[in-house]
Order: structure tokens, then sequence, then C-alpha cells
């Protein structure tokens, strides 16, 4: 484990009955970093996230986060200490407002005060592009600013490390581009960011560095230029 | 300087009108009031207190508990317990009978960590089986034959013991709507909300949802004991089959659905109307038309109003308010 190291995920295995999701996988996330988890389907990425975010736990192996071990550690006790996700599946509280959506994460995730909500609720709105929204009914979103909502809730947990789920899935290239500009803006305010991604040329364009997985295993590590000209890569993606 | 304490909210102020209304009636005898209304009175709030305590868990959370009928025996046999061992007071009962009644609703909690939906509905309701079963072979407390329990007819200043009984129920009435504005106005009922919504994304928000569900099944639980409490005074002999009847489990979500499931007001305005055509029903028709009664009202609100009554009311003045 290198000293910036703000995720290191060690030997981390995780099966579902006799199927082996992921098979000591070894990866190791900068603070600061882009870093893009990508892999055909049903190659593990969602299972990785879901074992980071405390949703499953790993069988084997363990994960580090800023130096605490995490397992053991509950969803809510990660978020606390500054893990957040977003949703492939957006799951919005559908009976609350938007604004009242990222009180929820304020108010749990950072113990901000009910007064206070409005304003730093409003203030992440303002950075995602949905403070129009603020006031509508969270079930009542079109699929992008349901993404945006995803991210935004995220964001309300104040973390360190973002874990954006396949944001993008379904959504047009310029609402893909929208969402891009989101997650460089947050980047460039200090947070860290795992990107999972079927959409290439936004994983190419943002990451700075790229793990592929394939059936449960790491089969490539590096750039982008590097993980694009790997025949591993290209034989999980295209076949032999 | 201001005197925070002297600014009473309207909520507060009805609470004090009902009770001081209340006492009026019953200690004072204004109106002159047949005993028989305090008689049919009692159940309804009884009501009020199960719907209330219910909602709880149904309304705000989303967990439909079907196992009512348990909570509301097992506090009525708690105070059974109390009295056969050196004939406990009311308000000895009351508190023992909700304490009883908050722990099984945390071990329920506890034993249906994992089930949602229709599965923890099912455990809830096999728990109020199992619980039937243990009352029917427990001798101490009269067993399947049931139990006496010898009550003075009067108790001053209230004169009619029926009539002291009612006004029980109408604080306990006001403490479990008290509890459930005061849950659903905190941080933790809005928790509870994202629970219902979704419960992994609360969880990731940093919602601790394991313990919001206990709380919730723990002061649910005590709530609906509380209501038990007083029912073998209440009927002066108690046994299994109609501490456990069913129409208890049914109504406590009857009501909140008819009134509105997430307001503490819906599971009130649910419980004082069906409850009262449900006496009044017994006493000029017939009282097995209870449960007929419920299933037309209930499939007919699920048609109209969905949200219940204070859904209606809301839709009603929020379709005004965009009007001007």
């Amino acid at each position: 484990m290198t000293a910036d190291a703000l995720l290191d995920v060690r030997a981390v295995t995780k099966r579902f009955g006799g199927f082996t999701a992921l098979d000591q996988v070894d990866m190791e996330v900068r603070a600061g970093e882009r870093f893009g988890l990508i892999g055909p389907n049903g190659s593990g990425k969602t299972t990785m996230i879901n074992c980071i975010s405390g949703t499953l736990a790993n069988e084997g192996g363990e994960i580090v986060f800023k130096g605490v071990k995490l397992d053991g550690k509950k969803p809510h006790q990660r978020t606390r200490l500054g893990i957040a996700r977003s949703f492939q599946i957006p799951k919005p509280f559908r009976s609350l407002t938007v604004l009242e959506n990222l009180g929820i994460a304020l108010e749990f995730a950072t113990g901000t005060s009910r007064s206070e909500v409005q304003e730093r609720g409003m203030a992440i709105l303002e950075t995602i592009g949905l403070a129009e929204r603020a006031r509508a009914n969270a079930g009542s979103l079109t699929q992008i600013d349901m993404r945006k909502l995803e991210l935004a809730r995220a964001m309300a947990t104040q973390p360190e490390l973002l874990i954006s789920d396949e944001a993008m899935a379904g959504l047009s290239s310029t609402e893909v581009d929208d969402i891009l500009d989101i997650l460089f803006k947050l980047n460039e305010g200090g947070i860290t960011i795992i990107m999972i991604e079927h959409i290439m040329r936004a994983v190419m364009r943002f990451s700075t560095r790229i793990v592929v997985l394939d059936a449960g295993r790491k089969i490539a590590e590096g750039n982008p230029d590097e993980i694009v000209n790997d025949p591993e890569v290209e034989r999980a993606y295209l076949g032999e | 300087m201001k005197w925070p304490a002297l600014k009473l909210s309207p909520f507060w102020l009805c609470a004090a009108a009902i009770a001081v209304l209340g006492i009026a009636v019953t200690i004072f005898d204004l109106f002159n009031i047949n005993t028989f209304i305090f008689f049919a009175g009692y159940v309804v709030l009884q009501y009020v207190v199960l719907a209330t305590a219910w909602n709880i868990m149904g309304g705000y959370m989303g967990y439909v508990n079907f196992g009512t009928a348990g909570f509301f025996a097992v506090g009525a046999y708690a105070s059974v317990v109390l009295y056969n061992l050196f004939q406990a007071p009311l308000a000895l009962m009351i508190p023992f009978a909700g304490v009883v009644c908050a722990l099984l609703g945390l071990a329920m909690g506890y034993l249906t960590l994992r089930l949602r939906g229709v599965f923890f509905a099912i455990a809830t309701l096999a728990m109020a089986i199992v619980l039937e079963t243990l009352i029917i072979n427990w001798e101490f407390v009269g067993g399947a034959t049931g139990a006496y329990i010898l009550r003075s007819r009067e108790q001053a200043p209230f004169g009619d013991y029926i009539e002291f009984l009612f006004f029980v129920m109408l604080l306990l009435a006001i403490f479990a709507v008290s509890v459930a504005r005061w849950l659903e106005l905190s941080r933790t009922g809005r928790g509870f909300i994202a629970i219902r919504d979704d419960e992994i994304a609360a969880e990731c928000a940093g919602v601790p949802t394991l313990r919001l569900k206990l709380i919730a099944t723990t002061v649910s639980g005590f709530l609906m004991g509380v209501a038990g409490a007083p029912f073998a005074l209440y009927v002066s002999f108690i046994e299994p089959s109609s501490a456990f009847n069913l129409i208890y489990a049914v109504n406590a979500i009857a009501m909140p659905m008819i009134g509105g499931a997430t307001t503490w007001l819906g599971p009130v305005i649910g419980a004082l109307l069906l409850g009262t055509v449900q006496q009044v029903a017994t006493v000029t028709i017939s009282s097995e038309l209870n449960l007929l009664i419920v299933g037309i009202v209930l499939v007919f609100f699920v048609i109209v109003a969905p949200e219940g009554i204070v859904g209606l009311l809301k839709k009603w003045l929020g379709g005004r308010r965009d009007d001007r």
C-alpha cells in the first residue's frame, strides 16, 4: 500500500453460492484520483462497489479506507467515514422533494442541523445543476435529473470518495457530457471518484487510471492508453 | 425576553382542551352522558391508540405489522399476571404492560431483521399465533378457559368505573398521538420515511436503518401494550380468543389506511370514524357486522382515496391553493 492510497482493496473475494463474483481482486485508489472501473457485463463491478459501500460483505480479503479496516462496518458507518455511492438504478426517496432527499443525507451522514439543511442542500443542488427542481417531488423527475439527484444525495454525505455506478447508462450523448462535467467539477473540488461505466468514451476521457475486471478477476490496470491497447482487455470485450 | 414554554402550539392546546373536556364529562358529569357512551367510547379510543401505534411502523416506515392483536393481548395478559400476583393497581399495570410489549417489539424487530414486505407481515401474524398458543397453555393466567378480574364498581372521583377507564384511555390516546407526532416531526421520523421509500438508499445516505427499525418496533409495541393493559378490567373476564381477536389487527391496519397513513392525524381520524361506525352498527344492527363494514369501507378507500382522508384533504386544499 502506498502512502497516498485512500482506498485499498486487498485480495477481496465474494461468492454467491457456487459462483465466484470476485476472485482475489486487489486495487488501490489514491486520494484525488479519477479512477475508472470497467469490465463486461457480469464481471463483478457492481459487486465490488457493494463490497466497498458495505451493502454486501466480502468473504475473503480486506478493504481499508483512510487506514481504517471496513470489515464488519455497516453501510451507514462507511458513509459517515466518507464513502458515498450513487445507484445504477436510481433509488430516490419518492415521497420526499429533491431538497428533502438531500436533507436525509445531510442530517444523518453529516449531522447537519435542520436549520442549515436548506442552505447547504441548495448549495449542492447549484453545483449539480438541479437547483430549479429543489421543490419537485423526487418521484416525478426525468431520468437525467434522477441521475443528478443520485449524485447530489451522495454529495450531501460530504464524501471523500464518490463511487458513481453507471450514472450515465441510457442517457443521450449531451446528457452524458452533462454528467461528466459534474464529475470533473466535483473532482476539482478535491473528491476522489471511482467511475463505473459502460460508455467507453466517457471512461476514457474521465479516468486517469483504469482497472478492468473480467469474470471476477482483475485482468488489466493502467492509464486509458495502456488499457485500450491491452490484448487481454480486447479479448475480454470482443472474444478470441 | 421570550418565554418559549408559554408558546403553546395548536396541537398542545387541542390536546389540553380534550383532556379538560374528558375531566368535565367523567368527573363532573357534564352533559349527563349515558354510561353506554363511555363504554363504547372506550373502545373507539383504544383503537386510536392501536391505530396510532401501528402507524409508526406501518405508515411511517412501511413495515406492515399483522400482529397487533398479539401485542394487545400480551399487554392485557401482562395486567392479568400483575393482578394474579398481588392485585396490582391499574397505574402499575399500564407501564408494566407497556414495557413487556416494548421488549416484545424489540425482540420481534431483531428476529425479523431480514424480512421485508409480505414476509415481514406473515412473520408478525405467526408471532401473534405463537403467543396465543403460549397463553392458552399457561394456567396461571387462566389458560384456554380465561380469567376473571374483579374490579370495583366505582372509582372516586369518577363515579362509575367505566367512566374512569374511559378517562384513562383518553389520556393514553393523547399520549400515543403525542409520541407519534413527536417522532414524525423528528429526525428519526424523517429517517423512517427514507426507510419506507428505499431501505438500501437510506442506509447508504447514512441512516442507521437497523437502529431506527428497532426504535419503531419498540415504541409501537409499547403503545400497543398500554392499549391492552386496561382491557381485562374493562371486560372483567378475559380469555385468549377475545384478547387475540383478529379484529384488532385488521382494524389497526384499516384505520390508518382510511384516515391516511403518512401523518399522525390519519390514524386518529380513521379510528374515530371507523370505530364509531362499528360501535353504532353493533348496537343498531348486529355485532357480527363489524368486519364486513371494515372490508367495505377499506375497499372503498383503497379505490377512491388511496392516501386516506388526510390525503384527500391535502389534495383538495393544495388544489385550491394552486387556483389562486
